[in-house]
């Protein structure tokens, strides 16, 4: 029995071994995987069929929290908590609330867009097994990765290994814990 | 079949990046500017010397502000905002640019911004902290700042949010954070980058912890280009709607020359190109001093040149429009207005600037003009003054000479004017030159993204 590992890498020279790889490896079968690139490219994203995220979904919810909070901040203060007599003029002066209304729209809408950024990725996760291999500080200028993890189904430390050589790479590597 | 990716990828791709790039070329080249050991060129060190020179002269400034008030500025009445005020649209509206480049550009798929965006967004974030400085330190009691927002307390007040001065806190103060956030996220994998390439344990451990544990993940790509989108597609109406609001400040009131509805796309307009001319300002000399022509090339330098000279045209076209409206509104006092502004205390103010924004900017009509650097440095020069003195005409001749002429007078600045002005210069020059010392001024790898290698070849299926 060998000593439990993350999974094994394979190093790229070229966007394009790199998606050809990865589009082997999910037609052999393999689905726990993930690929490192130091530029995104769309075509990989194919590849691996990620093309689906909820980060719209959390952009709108949080521009929509917004929006409301917004109008509701303006409407409580100026109607209920703080009501100003300026020239007669209705304390519900809905107009002039349009802007506070968009700006914390666009505040919410943004911030939820980056937290959500981070929290989809789950980052910040400053240690990954992926950096214990040497080379893997590649990965941020020209080299291209293509990670199997151990806890794929199809996972076999010499099958998949051998596997991965096949698709001509310049380096196969284990990821280790 | 054949010819046809040629047509498209040859013209594009040499422009805007010279030939030769790799990702790792490219990678070290920009890199190598912060965590380089050596000392930083000349250029750097006058300019950060000088920033930093005027940085002091602003405390000072500030200092005294606070100890004497006020009135050491050359604000009496009738002129209540006047430099201040000046100051602050001009640095709000540099800050556009860097907004445009990163967000609209991005959303119109324009793929030369890739280069330029990070120090314009960095630009767009310092000029921001510098416009911040004047309405705070106009307030008299720049301590009580935060009474400007809505919070519970214990005096029972709030603000009043029918005011567009409320509007432009708002305003302000989100585009300063979604600028801040925006420029973050396109920093995150370059962090990364700089994580793995330094050998220094110190810079190691910050970049580290800056980059958050970025990892080039495919997932990761597939929801930041996700995020990236987004946030462009928000910071697009929130740029437009930021010197709207500004405009507001004006438009809002019944002052005369102030009182109109095409403020707010002529403020946009000013605000771009103000904006585009700082960024040439200060793509110019950078470039040269940190050998980068191969990343920002003269066709970049030719597309700022370009979009200068539109927004100038309708700059220019807003100020027919301003004096056509003082004349055609029939009223007296708007009537007034434009002709003080032409013939009255600042007329060599008035035709200053119409000498730098109108007729100036036709010059980049000409290709010669445009591919010369020298010149469009010096052109972006005269653009900037001549915006400051557009800010300055609009704000400092209507109050001057409003309805009541028993009221008129004469708005003189004074030293402190001048050295609180010229102290957020140096604090945008200090602020600017430390970034780009420290962080990656042009994006790494959207740089990457440009190169001819980044492209999938698509092989025969299998």
């Amino acid at each position: 029995m060998k000593k439990s590992i993350y999974g094994v890498m394979a190093e790229f020279e070229t966007p394009t071994a790199l998606v050809n790889a990865a589009r082997a490896a999910r037609e052999k079968g393999y689905r726990k995987l993930d690929a490192y690139t130091p530029f995104p490219i769309e075509e990989l994203s194919d590849a691996l069929h990620l093309h689906k995220n909820r980060l719209p979904l959390i952009v709108l919810i949080g521009g929509i929290i917004g929006g409301i909070s917004g109008y509701l901040l303006q409407y409580y203060i100026s109607v209920i908590q703080y009501p100003l007599n300026i020239g007669g003029r209705p304390l519900h002066s809905w107009p002039a609330y349009i802007i506070i209304t968009f700006e914390l729209t666009i505040l919410f809408a943004s911030l939820s867009a980056v937290f959500g950024l981070l929290a989809l990725c789950g980052l910040p996760m400053p240690y990954h097994p992926t950096f214990n291999v040497p080379r893997f500080a590649l990965a941020s200028r020209n080299r291209f990765f293509l990670c199997i993890e151990s806890t794929d189904p199809l996972f076999d430390h010499d099958k998949t290994c051998e596997f991965l050589e096949t698709l001509e790479p310049r380096e196969v590597s284990e990821v280790a814990h | 079949m054949a010819d046809e990716p040629q047509v498209i990828d040859q013209p594009a791709s040499k422009e805007i990046i010279a030939p030769g790039y790799t990702f790792g070329t490219v990678t070290d080249q920009i890199a190598a500017v912060v965590l380089t050991k050596k000392t930083p060129p000349l250029f750097w060190l006058g300019s950060f010397a000088v920033g930093f020179g005027l940085l002091l002269l602003f405390l000072l400034a500030v200092a005294i502000l606070m100890v004497k008030g006020l009135g050491i500025w050359g604000l009496r009445s009738p002129a209540m905002w006047a430099w201040d005020i000046t100051n602050f649209v001009w640095w709000v509206g540099i800050g556009h640019a860097g907004t445009l480049i990163s967000a609209i550009l991005l959303l119109l798929n324009q793929q030369w911004r890739n280069s330029i965006n990070r120090f314009a967004e960095a630009m767009t974030l310092f000029a921001v902290a510098c416009a911040g400085m004047f309405p705070v330190l106009h307030l008299g009691r720049p301590w009580l700042m935060y009474w400007l927002f809505p919070y519970p307390n214990t005096m029972a007040i709030e603000p009043n949010f029918r005011s567009p001065l409320v509007w432009d806190v708002f305003a302000v103060s989100t585009y300063a954070t979604v600028s801040l956030l925006f420029w973050y996220v396109g920093l995150m994998p370059d962090l990364a980058t700089l994580r793995d390439r330094t050998t220094d344990r110190f810079a190691k451990f910050f970049y580290g912890i800056l980059s958050m544990g970025w990892r080039g993940s495919a997932k990761h790509w597939a929801v930041y280009e996700t995020a990236s989108l987004l946030l462009a597609g928000l910071a697009t109406p929130l740029v437009l709607s930021v010197h709207t609001v500004v405009s507001f400040d004006f438009t809002i009131g019944i002052v005369p020359g102030w009182h109109s509805t095409f403020f707010p796309p002529y403020f946009v307009a000013g605000a771009i190109y103000s904006g585009f001319a700082m960024v040439l300002a200060l793509a110019i000399p950078l470039r040269s001093a940190y050998n980068l022509k191969g990343l920002i090339t003269d066709k970049h330098l030719d597309n700022a040149a370009k979009v200068m000279m539109a927004t100038g045209l309708i700059v220019g076209y807003s100020y027919i429009l301003e004096a056509f409206t003082g004349w055609y509104s029939g009223n007296v006092y708007e009537e007034a207005a434009i002709w003080n502004r032409m013939t009255g205390m600042y007329k060599y103010h008035y035709w200053t600037l119409v000498a730098c924004n109108v007729i100036a900017p036709n010059a980049l009509w000409f290709k010669k003009i445009r591919s010369s650097p020298v010149i469009l440095f010096i052109w972006s020069i005269i653009v900037l003054i001549g915006m400051w003195l557009e800010r300055f005409v609009i704000i400092v001749a209507s109050l001057s000479q409003d309805n009541l002429p028993s009221s008129w007078g004469r708005f003189e600045s004074t030293r402190w004017d001048w050295a609180t002005y010229l102290g957020t210069i140096g604090l945008f020059l200090f602020l600017f030159f430390l970034f780009i010392r420290l962080l990656p001024m042009i994006s790494i790898f959207e740089v990457r993204t440009l190169l001819p290698q980044a492209k999938v070849k698509e092989e025969q299926p299998r």
